[in-house]
């Protein structure tokens, strides 16, 4: 340790750049060198499945051009929602370091209340909703309290909830097994049909570049203002640029076919409202810190018991949702609902997309990227004529790679000093 | 060495106050029948052997473990401390031996963590400044309070869970082995930060196994041994009646060699000075 005395030295530089020790990156070059530096030292972030994903999309147009037209990528973007929503929920739960195994379930008990409720019952679709994400939360609350009261793992809870709640499916469902929702309700218009129109999806693509300027020059201002040091404005402007030119472009090829879809809208919204949950609120931080260390937090006072309930009820309600959207996607509610690989799906996106197994790191964005990769590698078999069976083995070895990414970049964040 | 009044402050109604401690762990019991005073503006050491419950007594002040007996007493009232954030609602801070970070947080946030600035909309930058400021205070040599605390060294983490506990204005700090991790110079300002604190009318409980330390900035020492009063001393006790609190042995190489130089200042009574 450097322990020539420097402090409070003539020209008082800003106050977060007085120790010389640090290597602070001014240019370009600089910025370039410390990202493949953190690359090196196993700081991946969003880097696998990004690379993933463009592997696999060039793979699967090799062998079957229809893969990449924008009508194949639009419905792509509408199965994706689904499990989207319910890997976001997973996401959730994994930064707290526990896991839900019963998401397809619940899913699945969202989608035969929805069923029951709206078809059978004749109850409103806006109150069937309501009560199917309820019912979410419901179970998420219940499994907080068999984790925090009993102290039940997190995957035997949900294991068990995992086989209770596919019985409650099909109690729910009685004989018939299946209820079709009408079609040309506005629900199922919005499972399967419902684009923005073209000029909408161009704003909003551009709404995230404005959003990213406009902030991105007030924490500039405020950085200076409190002598601390601040991006530069080409850093923020080249940044937004990126972002809108990227959005655009992607708007811009969908809306050649079908365009965006809504429910790809929605999920979007979500995985943003999530994000800004996770990064700038007391909760997220919350969350962030009892997945890194429990007993710190508990020990700053943070409510862990709370927080735990929280990522439950979070994961749950999302899986419910998720299953109320996978209805109107199918028009239906049925056995099947939940079944089969949504929950390795909802979680493999989740791990994919780049959320720790371990706890306390990840983003709301790996169930967008982990989505899309999984789904790309379902649509594009699909489109080879490949057999589920074939599908299930590739699904699954792609998240045996994630997983070994994971704990192998784990393993040099800890040896690289890097959390 | 200072000429500040040694003992000076320790009238009038104690900011703490502990009576009849006890702490059960199923049959072991690792504290019985624990008094402690404690003042503002006086720094009380806490010394004792491993084992001697001076850990366990700091986590029942800092609402970490329940006691089994006893009453706690905290500016005049009595109190419950049911869990951390009870005592930090109350003014008691507490760094921690083991320093209780969270590693996959920045420094920021952890000075910051359950106490945000703003919850709905975090204010990083208040937030960043602040940290600076408790830093610098310190003179602590952190590169930058936006790397993870992981990759910080034994010391800087110190200094970050020390700056934590002073972030909220406490009226009682509770330091536990402060300065076992750090190097000479660090030290030094640890020490120095805790004269300070006292000076501000703060109380000050510390945990340490270094004698040195203790002497240099403690008012009154507090032994512990075996999970029991063992004695208080005043900063210029002797050496050897601290290490028989301690140890509870009369009869240790301390006492033999301090029994040698007696020995030897009455042999030799011209070559001592």
């Amino acid at each position: 340790m450097t322990d020539n005395s420097k402090s409070g030295a003539p020209a008082a530089p800003m106050l977060d750049r007085r120790d010389e020790r640090v290597a602070h990156s001014a240019s370009i070059g600089d910025s370039i060198r410390a990202f493949l530096d953190r690359i090196r030292s196993g700081d991946l972030g969003m880097l696998p499945v990004i690379v993933g994903l463009v592997i696999i999309w060039t793979v699967f147009s090799i062998l079957n051009p229809v893969f990449l037209t924008p009508n194949n990528l639009v419905n792509l973007l509408f199965d994706s929602s689904t499990v989207g929503i319910i890997s976001l929920g997973i996401v959730c739960m994994l930064m707290v370091g526990e896991i839900d195994l019963s998401v397809g379930s619940v899913s699945g008990v969202a989608s035969a209340i929805l069923g029951v409720l709206w078809v059978n019952q004749g109850v409103p679709a806006g109150f069937a909703i309501l009560a199917a994400v309820a019912a979410g939360a419901l179970i998420g609350f219940l499994y907080a309290q068999l984790f925090n009261r009993f102290g039940m793992p997190s995957f035997v809870a949900t294991l068990a909830g995992l086989l209770t709640f596919l019985g409650l499916q099909l109690y729910l469902l009685g004989t018939t097994g299946s209820i079709n929702l009408p079609y040309g309700s506005p629900l199922v218009r919005f499972g399967q049909l419902m684009v923005m129109p073209a000029i909408v999806s161009v704003i909003l693509a551009a709404v995230p570049g404005v959003v990213m300027l406009y902030t991105g020059y007030r924490t500039a201002a405020r950085r200076r203002a409190a002598g601390l040091s601040s991006q530069s404005s080409t850093g923020i402007i080249t940044r937004a640029v990126a972002v809108t030119v990227v959005a655009e472009l992607v708007v811009a090829y969908l809306n050649q076919g079908r365009g965006v879809p809504w429910m790809f809208g929605l999920f979007v919204g979500l995985v943003l409202a999530m994000q800004y949950a996770l990064t700038r609120t007391r909760w997220g931080r919350s969350m962030f810190a009892v997945g890194g260390n429990r007993e710190a937090a508990r020990r700053a006072g943070i409510n862990v018991r709370a927080i735990y309930t929280s990522a439950f009820v979070c994961c749950s309600t999302l899986a419910a949702f998720g299953g109320v959207m996978a209805a109107s996607r199918l028009a239906s509610s049925s056995q099947q609902a939940g079944t089969g690989d949504v929950n390795l799906n909802a979680i493999a996106a989740a791990v994919i997309g780049g959320t720790s197994l371990f706890g306390g790191r990840g983003s709301a964005y790996s169930a967008l990227l982990g989505i899309i990769v999984i789904q790309s590698i379902s649509s594009g078999l699909t489109l080879l004529d490949l057999s589920s069976s074939l599908r299930y083995m590739i699904t699954g070895g792609v998240l045996a790679i994630a997983v070994i990414v994971d704990s192998l970049a784990r393993r040099s964040r800890v040896s690289h000093g890097r959390a | 060495m200072t000429d500040r009044l040694q003992g000076a402050p320790a009238t009038g109604e104690p900011v703490l106050s502990l009576r009849g401690i006890s702490k059960h762990f199923g049959a072991v019991s690792a504290l019985t029948d624990i008094d402690l005073d404690v003042h503002a503006g006086e720094v009380v050491a806490l010394v004792g052997d491993n084992g001697a419950g001076k850990s366990t007594l700091v986590k029942i002040l800092s609402g970490v473990h329940q006691p089994s007996a006893g009453t706690i007493r905290f500016q005049g009232e009595t109190v419950t401390l049911d869990d951390p954030s009870a005592a930090l609602s109350l003014g008691i801070a507490t760094v921690f031996q083991d320093l209780a970070l969270c590693e996959n947080l920045d420094v920021v946030a952890n000075i910051f963590l359950g106490k945000e600035l703003n919850p709905l909309q975090m204010d990083e930058v208040s937030m960043e400044t602040r940290s600076w400021t408790l830093l610098n205070e310190l003179s602590a040599r952190i590169p930058s309070v936006r790397v993870a605390v992981a990759s910080l060294s034994g010391g800087q983490r110190q200094t970050v869970a020390i700056a934590r506990s002073l972030l909220l204005d406490p009226k009682l700090i509770l330091l536990d082995e402060p300065t076992a991790a750090l190097g000479v110079a660090q030290t030094a300002e640890v020490l120095d930060l805790i004269e300070r604190v006292r000076d501000r009318g703060l109380a000050v409980v510390m945990i340490s196994h270094n004698m040195e330390d203790v002497r240099a900035v403690a008012d009154r020492i507090v032994v512990l041994r075996l999970g029991k009063n063992n004695g208080e001393f005043t900063p210029d006790a002797s050496n050897e009646a601290l290490v028989s609190a301690i140890t509870g042995a009369s009869n240790n190489s301390v006492s033999r060699r301090a029994g040698r130089r007696q020995a030897q200042a009455a042999q030799h009574p011209e070559s001592g000075q």
